[in-house]
């Protein structure tokens, strides 16, 4: 996530205006799937990982998608970036989720990293030096489901599933069936929050 | 988390099974090529050793560079501690030279605590007398959680810990964390090193208590050996080593007694063919050297959430 996840301050499905339901994120990652094998015709030097916490079922529906075109698995994992936050000491610690690098390891593969949300570009910036210390890719790509804008590093994706002009003052709420029971996206108003 | 770790009394089960939690993703870090996050990077500890150790500072040492803090060591011998000056104001020399966070171990019950209450930084315990060593009981639960098959495993099991009782903070520490896990202690000594008033100690925190490590093997599920401190003997607490062996320590033939698989923990130094036999230090279900690095993944876990998160800026 491009912002702490995955504390909501909203109930989904109660709060705000749906911008992407369903069948929106399922054509969206469809899309996706398509333009990471557009751009990468042999899938097995391949790695998607997916970064915690929604960016890892969103990694694994694409690998589902591939394996499906191709016929062959994908190989994807989990990637977490908590300890490479730069803003750890202005939260209270949190708990580091598990990273999963596939037995292929990363080294000279095309790493596509997936995540929900693309926002503050923060949370990218620490995927990359965490992956960093996993081995050397020869290419790192970014897929994500939603760019909002706002960015405050010079990070753009190479995929995105729908871009969404947002103020600073609206958060976007992701909820996938795998963390949440339901897919959408959200649109919320939240007054006088400004996220950094 | 607390501010401070200078007991297990500090940390509730939840908060236990979430240092477990994080100290399972720091093991991995031990098996990357690179050994290093840098959740801790500018950060400064010190580990101040008052009292000899070799294991438990190195593992300090190792988990605080592992997260990318600067880690000082100081031990007592040679520093201006052996000069006369006070525990007070060496702890607060050092700590005024810009540390975030102390590790200490002292030879006095209740040094920690004592420590604590002059700092403002976090206070890690690393053994204070007889009294705790809460780190050892995190990762001998760890090891054992692991071994039994991950969180909510130790509830029910039967835990014996046995030997020298009485000079043991390991053994006070273990008491807690594990019944706090759910787990049920069986502490097996000689008379002369059960501590003094330990019926009602084992009634409060919910322990049994028995003379006869023969018949507590059989229904354990898992077995922890405690050092024989000589050093912490003036003498008189058995008649030679050799009937210490005899009545319990784990030999060869009670090997034999323990039901099969059942994990053999020791907090180490080992006291080979005293409280345990060359054959149950190098047992398949040993798991003593996985104690071992365990004790670096839980000592991570415990320096990040002490002084990663913005309660120690």
């Amino acid at each position: 996530m491009s912002e702490p996840a995955p504390e909501r301050v909203f109930e989904p499905s109660v709060d705000g205006r749906i911008v992407l339901d369903a069948r929106d994120i399922s054509r969206a990652l469809t899309r996706i799937s398509h333009e990471i094998l557009e751009r990468n015709r042999d899938a097995e030097d391949l790695v998607l990982l997916g970064l915690h916490t929604r960016g890892v079922p969103l990694a694994r529906r694409i690998a589902a998608r591939i394996e499906t075109a191709e016929g062959h698995p994908v190989a994807h994992g989990a990637l977490d970036v908590t300890m490479y936050r730069d803003d750890l000491r202005t939260h209270p610690t949190r708990a580091p989720h598990h990273t999963e690098i596939p037995p292929v390891g990363i080294d000279g593969k095309t790493v596509v990293l997936v995540d929900d949300v693309l926002f503050s570009g923060r949370t990218v910036r620490a995927a990359l030096d965490a992956l960093a210390d996993y081995g050397r890719p020869a290419v790192v790509r970014l897929a994500v489901l939603v760019d909002r804008g706002h960015r405050q590093l010079p990070i753009r994706a190479d995929h995105v599933g729908k871009n969404l002009p947002t103020a600073r003052s609206e958060r976007v709420g992701l909820s996938l069936e795998e963390t949440d029971g339901i897919d959408e996206v959200r649109i919320v108003e939240l007054e006088g929050v400004t996220r950094a | 988390m607390t501010r401070h770790l200078l007991s297990i009394d500090d940390v509730s089960a939840e908060e236990i099974q979430q240092l477990f939690a994080t100290a399972a993703e720091m093991h991995d870090v031990q098996k990357r090529e690179v050994k290093k996050l840098p959740a801790l990077r500018g950060r400064t500890v010190i580990n101040l050793f008052f009292e000899d150790s070799t294991r438990t500072r190195s593992s300090f040492e190792i988990a605080g560079k592992w997260l990318s803090a600067d880690v000082i060591n100081l031990s007592a011998k040679g520093s201006s501690a052996s000069k006369g000056e006070s525990l007070r104001d060496t702890v607060l020399t050092v700590t005024a030279m810009g540390v975030d966070g102390l590790v200490m171990r002292h030879s006095a019950s209740g040094a920690a605590h004592q420590v604590a209450g002059w700092l403002d930084i976090p206070v890690v315990n690393a053994g204070d007398g007889t009294h705790e060593h809460p780190t050892q009981a995190l990762l001998d639960g760890y090891t054992l959680q692991r071994q039994l098959g991950g969180p909510g495993s130790l509830e029910g099991k039967r835990i014996a810990i046995v030997g020298d009782l009485t000079h043991s903070r390991v053994f006070r520490s273990n008491v807690k964390s594990l019944t706090k896990l759910g787990a049920s202690v069986v502490a097996v000594a000689p008379p002369t090193l059960m501590p003094a008033g330990v019926t009602d100690w084992a009634k409060a925190d919910g322990f049994a208590t028995s003379y006869h490590l023969d018949e507590v093997l059989p229904e354990a599920d898992a077995v922890m050996m405690l050092r024989v401190q000589r050093e912490r003997m003036s003498g008189g607490f058995f008649p030679t080593s050799r009937e210490y062996t005899v009545g319990y320590g784990l030999t060869r033939q009670r090997l034999g007694m323990l039901r099969e698989g059942a994990p053999i923990l020791h907090p180490g130094p080992m006291n080979r063919g005293l409280e345990i036999s060359p054959e149950a230090a190098d047992a398949a279900s040993s798991r003593i050297l996985d104690q071992v690095s365990a004790g670096v993944a839980i000592r991570m876990s415990v320096l990040y959430h002490l002084l990663a998160g913005e309660e120690s800026a």
